[in-house]
C-alpha cells in the first residue's frame, strides 16, 4: 500500500467537499479509484463514465492493474481518444 | 428495367456484360467485369478515384454510363503494367512513397499517364493543375508530384 | 549520439525501402472495403432523415417489403432495447428511435438482390414525421430558449442550472490567475470560432456483414480497428463478441473517422433477417458527409497575460464545442493541448460539451488539438505583434522542457519542443524575403500520442523468413515500419519479414490504429515478441552445441557463442535453426500483449508564407514548413508523409472546409464539389524537417507522428494572413469572402 496524492480536476470539487487533491492508500490504479469513490461517493458516476489516469506522465485508459508507489504523480483526466 | 448487352474491350481483352441502363461504367467495371482497381470516392466526378481511359480520353467512369462503353475501348489501372513490368509511374509511386492509404492511387496513376502521354515534359504547375481533379487526402500531394515528375524524366530518357 | 544514449547505429531503421503493399496498391489489386463480395450476397441501402430534428410518428415499410427482390427491411424495432451510456448512443446513432436527431440520421434499411433495387425499395418506405425546432450552432445551443435535444443527457459533471444541451462540463487548472494577470504588461482576451470539418478520407465506408439465426457472424469492413467494430456491433445488436469475426480490408484513409461504427450493424441485422445471406453496404459520399462522424465545431474564449519580454504570466481558456446530437465533443483534448507548448504557473481551463442537431462527431486527427491551437496560438501571435516580439523567440522563451509541469497537470517526460523550435529558427524558409500582400505565420502544435491495448504474434517459417501478425490496420505505411524494426532486431533482410494485419479471431484485443499508436505500440509489441523467438532460437542452438543457453547470444541474424568462454562454434543462422525446428522442439514463435508504456508525446511547429489577393481575398500558400519531433523516424518517407498530409488537412480546415447548414438544418454541401478539400493546384511542396529526440520508452525511440501535424496550420495561416493584410480573422474557415470582408472592414 502506498499513500498517494490524487490530483482531480477542479470541476470535481463540488463532489469532493472542495478538495482538488485527495490522499488515498492504494497499491494499484484500480485500488486508487475505488478508494476515491469510498472517500467521495459522488465521484462514482464520473469514474464509471470513463476517465484516464496520468501516472508519472503516462496516460492510461483503464489499466486498473497498474501498480502505484509512494511519491507517484497521479492526475485524473478526461478520457483520452485519438484519431 | 431490362438489361443491355454491352460488348467492349477492356485492357485489350474482349469483354461482354449485361448492364442496367442506370449503371455507370464504374459500376459495370467493378460489378460485372470484376475489375475493382477503379475506385468510387464520390460518384459525382469530383474526386477522380474512378479515372479510366475511354477510347483514349481520360474520364471519370462514375460519370459515364456502362452502356456507353459499347463498342469502345476502356483502359483501367489493371492494364497499366505490361506483364511483370510496372509502368514507370507505378514504380516511381512506390519509390517516392507517393501513396499512404493507396485508395486514390489507381485514379491518379491513370490520370498521370494520360498527362505524360500528351505532355512528356510537364512543369510542376502543369502536373498540379492536371491532377487537380484527383483528390488525395493522405499525402498533401508533395510526393505524388515528385513521383510524376521523376517518371516523366525517366520516360524522356528512355524515349 | 542521441542525448539519451540510445543506440543510433542501424542497418535498416532510418532507411527508405519500398513498402510491402506497394505493388498491390499501384496495380489496383489491393482490396478495400467495397472490393469484397460473397456468393449469394445482397446489397443494402439506408433511408435517412431529411429533417434536422423530428419525432418519428410512423414508419410503413410494407410497400418496400412487397417489392420483388427485397429480402429484408430493418428499423429500430429490430434492435434490442435497454442499452445504456455510450452503447445506447451508438445504437441510437446507428438507427433513430423515437426521434431523428440530424439530417441524414438513419431511419430504416433494406437488403435486396441489387443495389439499384435496394435504393428503389428505400424510396417506397413511408415515414410520418412531426418536425421539431432544431439548433445547429454551439453558441445558439446553450441559449436559454434553445430546443432541447435530449432531456437527461447530461452526465454527473454538469452542475445544476446549466442549459440542458450542456452534457459534460469540465474545469481544471492551477496557480493564482489573478496575480498572474496582474503581473503581465499586456493582457488580451478574444473569442475564436472553428467550423465542423470532415476527415474526408477518399474511401467511403463499406462492409459486408453476414449473420445467421445461430447469431454467429462475420464481417469484412474498412476500419481502423476490427476489435472496436466487433465490440460496438455486438453491443448494439446484443451479440456475443467471440461469435462475430471481423476482418479488416485495406483502408482508404480514416484519420479517426473509421474508429467507430455507422452502418456496419445494419448489414448484420439485415443479414440475420435475410436468412443469413451476406449483405454489402457501401456509403455514398453524401452519406459519408451527412451521416458519419465529422469533427466538432468550437467557440472559444482565450485570455493571456504577457510581459514585455514575452514571458507568459497567466492564461485562461473557456471552450464550448458541439459534437452533434451525442456527448463526445473533444473539448477536453482541445483544452489539454491548447496551452501545452507553454510553461505556465497560473492557468485555468473551462469546457462545455454541447449537443446540437448534427451527426455524432468522431475522432479526427489529434481530436480537439487544432481548435485549441487556433484559439491559443492566434492570440499569442496577436500579442507578439502588439509588443513587437518575434513569435518564434516568444515560443522558445516559454517552451516546456522535460520535467516541466504541463498546462494540464502531469509533468512532461522526454519531449522535443525546444529542439523543434531551434530547427525552425535555423531553416532557410525564414530568410525568404516577403513581398507586398505576403505574410508569414508561425505556430506550434501538440499531441499526447496513445498506448492502448496491443497484441502481436510472430513466427518463424521453416525457411527462416518471418511473419508478424498485428491488429492495427495499416493506414499510412505501418507494415513497412514494422517490417523494418523486426528485421533490424533479428538481423535479417527487410524483405524476409511479412507483416499481416489480421482478423479478430487471430489475436487478443487490439485498440484501433488511432492516437498515432501503430508504429509505437504494435512496433514495441512486435519487438518484444521477437525477443521470445530469439531466446528460443538461442536455446535450440545451445542444445545443439551442448552448452548453456545463457552462453548463447543473438547477433547478425544468427545464434553465436557469447564470448570466448562459451566455446568455439560457427554462428547458427536463423535459416539453419528454422530448417530443422521440427526436429528440435517444434515451431518457433513469439507473442506479446500489453498496454505498452513509454508513450512519447510529439511537438511540432509550422511556418507558412501566404499571399493574399487584395481583389478577391484568396489566400495562396507560397511556402510551407513542417518541423516535428518523431523520436526516431523508422521509415523517414512515411514520417514525412504524415507531416505533409497533416499539414494539408490543416490548410483545408483553415481556408476552405466547413459544414454549411441551411435554415432548415440540412447540410448544404454534402459532395466534394462543395465540401472542397485541398487539391494539388492549391499547394506548393510541403517542406519537412524531422527532429529526432528519441523516446526512451521505445526500443528504437519512436514517437507517434500522425496527429500533431494537423494542428499548427490553423493559427499559422491566420497569422500569416494578418501580416499580409493587417486583418485578423478569428473565425474559420478563412474563405476569400471572409478575408475580403475583413480587409474592407479595416479600410473603413
Amino acid at each position: 500500500m502506498a499513500q498517494v496524492d490524487v490530483h482531480l480536476w477542479a470541476g470535481l470539487r463540488r463532489l469532493t467537499e472542495g478538495a482538488e487533491v485527495v490522499t488515498v492508500e492504494a497499491a494499484t490504479i484500480g485500488e486508487m479509484l475505488d478508494a476515491l469513490v469510498q472517500a467521495h461517493p459522488g465521484l462514482k458516476p464520473i469514474l464509471d463514465a470513463g476517465i484516464s489516469v496520468a501516472l508519472n506522465g503516462e496516460i492510461y485508459n483503464g489499466a486498473r492493474h497498474r501498480a502505484i508507489a509512494e511519491g507517484d504523480e497521479i492526475y485524473l483526466m478526461q478520457r483520452m481518444k485519438g484519431g | 428495367m431490362s438489361k443491355h448487352h454491352v460488348t467492349t474491350t477492356v485492357n485489350g481483352d474482349a469483354v461482354e456484360f449485361l448492364a442496367d441502363p442506370r449503371e455507370t461504367l464504374l459500376d459495370c467495371l467493378r460489378d460485372h467485369v470484376g475489375l475493382t482497381g477503379t475506385k468510387e470516392g464520390c460518384g459525382t466526378g469530383d474526386c477522380g478515384a474512378c479515372s479510366v481511359e475511354l477510347d483514349g480520353t481520360l474520364v471519370c467512369s462514375c460519370l459515364v454510363l456502362g452502356v456507353e462503353a459499347n463498342g469502345k475501348t476502356v483502359n483501367t489501372i489493371e492494364g497499366m503494367a505490361s506483364g511483370d513490368a510496372l509502368h514507370p509511374l507505378q514504380r516511381k509511386f512506390i519509390e517516392h512513397a507517393a501513396l499512404q492509404c493507396g485508395f486514390c492511387t489507381p485514379g491518379i496513376l491513370v490520370a498521370a499517364k494520360a498527362l505524360l502521354d500528351k505532355n512528356p515534359d510537364p512543369t510542376e504547375e502543369e502536373v498540379r493543375y492536371w491532377l487537380a481533379g484527383n483528390l488525395c487526402r493522405c499525402t498533401g500531394y508533395d510526393k505524388i508530384i515528385r513521383a510524376v515528375m521523376d517518371a516523366a524524366a525517366e520516360l524522356r530518357e528512355a524515349a | 549520439m542521441a542525448k539519451d544514449g540510445l543506440n543510433t547505429e542501424f542497418r535498416l531503421v532510418g532507411t527508405r525501402p519500398n513498402r510491402p503493399d506497394g505493388l498491390d496498391k499501384v496495380t489496383g489489386r489491393a482490396r478495400y472495403g467495397a472490393d469484397f463480395s460473397l456468393p449469394g450476397m445482397l446489397h443494402g441501402a439506408v433511408l435517412r432523415s431529411p429533417h434536422a430534428h423530428a419525432k418519428i410518428l410512423k414508419i410503413d415499410t410494407s410497400k418496400a417489403e412487397a417489392l420483388d427482390g427485397v429480402k429484408a427491411v430493418v428499423t429500430r424495432a429490430d434492435f434490442p432495447e435497454g442499452l445504456e451510456g455510450e452503447d445506447w448512443n451508438l445504437q441510437e446513432n446507428t438507427m433513430a428511435g423515437d426521434k431523428v436527431l440530424y439530417d441524414g440520421h438513419a431511419v430504416a434499411a433494406v437488403a435486396a438482390t441489387s443495389k439499384l433495387l435496394a435504393e428503389e425499395a428505400v424510396r417506397l418506405i413511408e415515414v410520418e414525421y412531426e418536425v421539431l425546432p432544431h439548433v445547429i450552432d454551439v453558441d445558439d445551443a446553450i441559449k436559454p430558449d434553445a430546443p432541447v435535444i435530449r432531456e437527461g443527457a447530461s452526465d454527473a459533471s454538469v452542475p445544476e442550472g446549466m442549459p440542458p444541451n450542456v452534457v459534460r462540463y469540465m474545469e481544471f487548472g492551477r496557480g493564482d490567475l489573478e496575480a498572474g494577470f496582474a503581473a503581465a504588461d499586456l493582457v488580451r482576451e478574444n473569442t475564436y470560432k472553428t467550423e465542423a470539418t470532415h476527415q474526408g478520407y477518399i474511401e467511403p465506408h463499406a462492409c459486408v456483414g453476414q449473420m445467421g439465426s445461430d447469431a454467429k457472424g462475420e464481417m469484412w469492413v474498412c476500419t481502423q480497428g476490427q476489435w472496436f467494430i466487433r465490440k460496438m456491433c455486438c453491443a448494439v445488436l446484443g451479440l456475443e463478441a467471440s461469435q462475430l469475426r471481423v476482418t479488416p480490408s485495406e483502408i482508404g484513409g480514416g484519420f479517426g473517422g473509421k474508429t467507430t461504427i455507422f452502418m456496419e450493424p445494419l448489414s448484420l441485422a439485415l443479414s440475420r433477417k435475410a436468412n443469413g445471406r451476406p449483405v454489402k453496404i457501401v456509403m455514398s459520399r453524401s452519406e459519408v458527409l451527412r451521416a458519419t462522424g465529422p469533427t466538432a465545431s468550437g467557440s472559444m474564449d482565450v485570455k493571456i497575460g504577457m510581459k514585455k519580454d514575452g514571458t507568459l504570466t497567466a492564461a485562461r481558456a473557456e471552450f464550448r464545442m458541439q459534437g452533434g446530437a451525442f456527448p463526445g465533443a473533444p473539448v477536453d483534448m482541445a483544452l489539454y493541448c491548447g496551452f501545452a507548448p507553454y510553461k505556465l504557473d497560473a492557468v485555468e481551463h473551462v469546457g462545455y460539451d454541447v449537443l446540437a442537431n448534427r451527426p455524432k462527431c468522431a475522432a479526427y486527427r489529434a481530436p480537439g488539438s487544432p481548435m485549441g491551437a487556433f484559439a491559443v496560438e492566434s492570440l499569442i501571435d496577436e500579442m507578439c505583434r502588439e509588443l513587437g516580439l518575434d513569435p518564434v523567440e516568444v515560443r522558445m522563451k516559454n517552451a516546456v522542457r522535460e520535467g516541466d509541469q504541463s498546462s494540464y497537470g502531469p509533468k512532461f517526460g522526454s519531449i522535443g519542443l525546444v529542439e523543434v523550435l531551434e530547427a525552425v529558427k535555423g531553416h532557410s524558409n525564414l530568410a525568404e524575403p516577403l513581398g507586398p500582400n505576403q505574410g508569414r505565420g508561425v505556430a506550434s502544435g501538440y499531441w499526447f500520442n496513445h498506448n492502448g491495448e496491443t497484441s502481436v504474434s510472430m513466427s518463424i517459417a521453416a525457411d527462416g523468413t518471418v511473419q508478424v501478425s498485428v491488429g492495427t490496420p495499416d493506414i499510412g505505411g505501418s507494415r513497412a515500419s514494422l517490417s523494418l524494426m523486426v528485421a533490424e532486431h533479428l538481423g535479417i533482410p527487410y524483405e524476409d519479414v511479412r507483416v499481416n494485419v489480421v482478423e479478430t479471431g487471430s489475436l487478443g484485443e487490439n485498440e484501433p490504429t488511432h492516437g498515432s499508436r501503430a508504429t509505437f505500440a504494435s512496433g514495441k509489441a512486435a519487438i518484444l515478441s521477437t525477443d521470445q523467438a530469439i531466446k528460443e532460437m538461442c536455446r535450440r542452438a545451445a542444445n545443439e552445441w551442448g552448452i548453456d543457453p545463457e552462453a548463447v547470444e543473438w547477433a547478425d541474424g544468427a545464434a553465436q557463442p557469447a564470448g570466448p568462454n562459451a566455446g568455439k562454434f560457427p554462428p547458427m543462422s536463423i535459416k539453419e535453426i528454422a530448417g530443422k525446428m521440427g526436429e528440435t522442439g517444434g515451431p518457433i514463435s513469439g507473442h506479446h500483449e500489453s498496454l505498452p508504456e513509454g508513450v512519447g508525446a510529439s511537438f511540432g511547429a509550422h511556418v507558412v508564407d501566404v499571399e493574399v489577393d487584395p481583389e478577391t481575398g484568396l489566400t495562396k500558400i507560397l511556402r510551407y514548413l513542417v518541423v516535428q519531433d518523431a523520436g526516431r523516424a523508422i521509415h523517414p518517407s512515411y514520417v514525412e508523409g504524415q507531416y505533409q498530409g497533416g499539414a494539408v488537412q490543416g490548410i483545408g480546415w483553415a481556408l476552405n472546409e466547413e459544414y454549411i447548414y441551411g435554415e432548415d438544418g440540412r447540410l448544404q454541401n454534402p459532395i466534394f464539389l462543395d465540401y472542397r478539400i485541398p487539391v494539388a493546384s492549391d499547394l506548393p511542396m510541403i517542406d519537412t524537417v524531422i527532429v529526432e529526440v528519441p523516446n526512451p520508452g521505445h526500443p528504437y525511440g519512436v514517437r507517434g507522428v500522425g496527429e500533431t501535424g494537423i494542428t499548427p496550420p490553423l493559427p499559422a495561416i491566420a497569422s500569416a494572413i494578418h501580416q499580409a493584410t493587417g486583418a485578423r480573422l478569428r473565425h474559420l474557415p478563412m474563405t476569400p469572402q471572409k478575408v475580403r470582408a475583413a480587409m474592407k472592414a479595416q479600410d473603413s
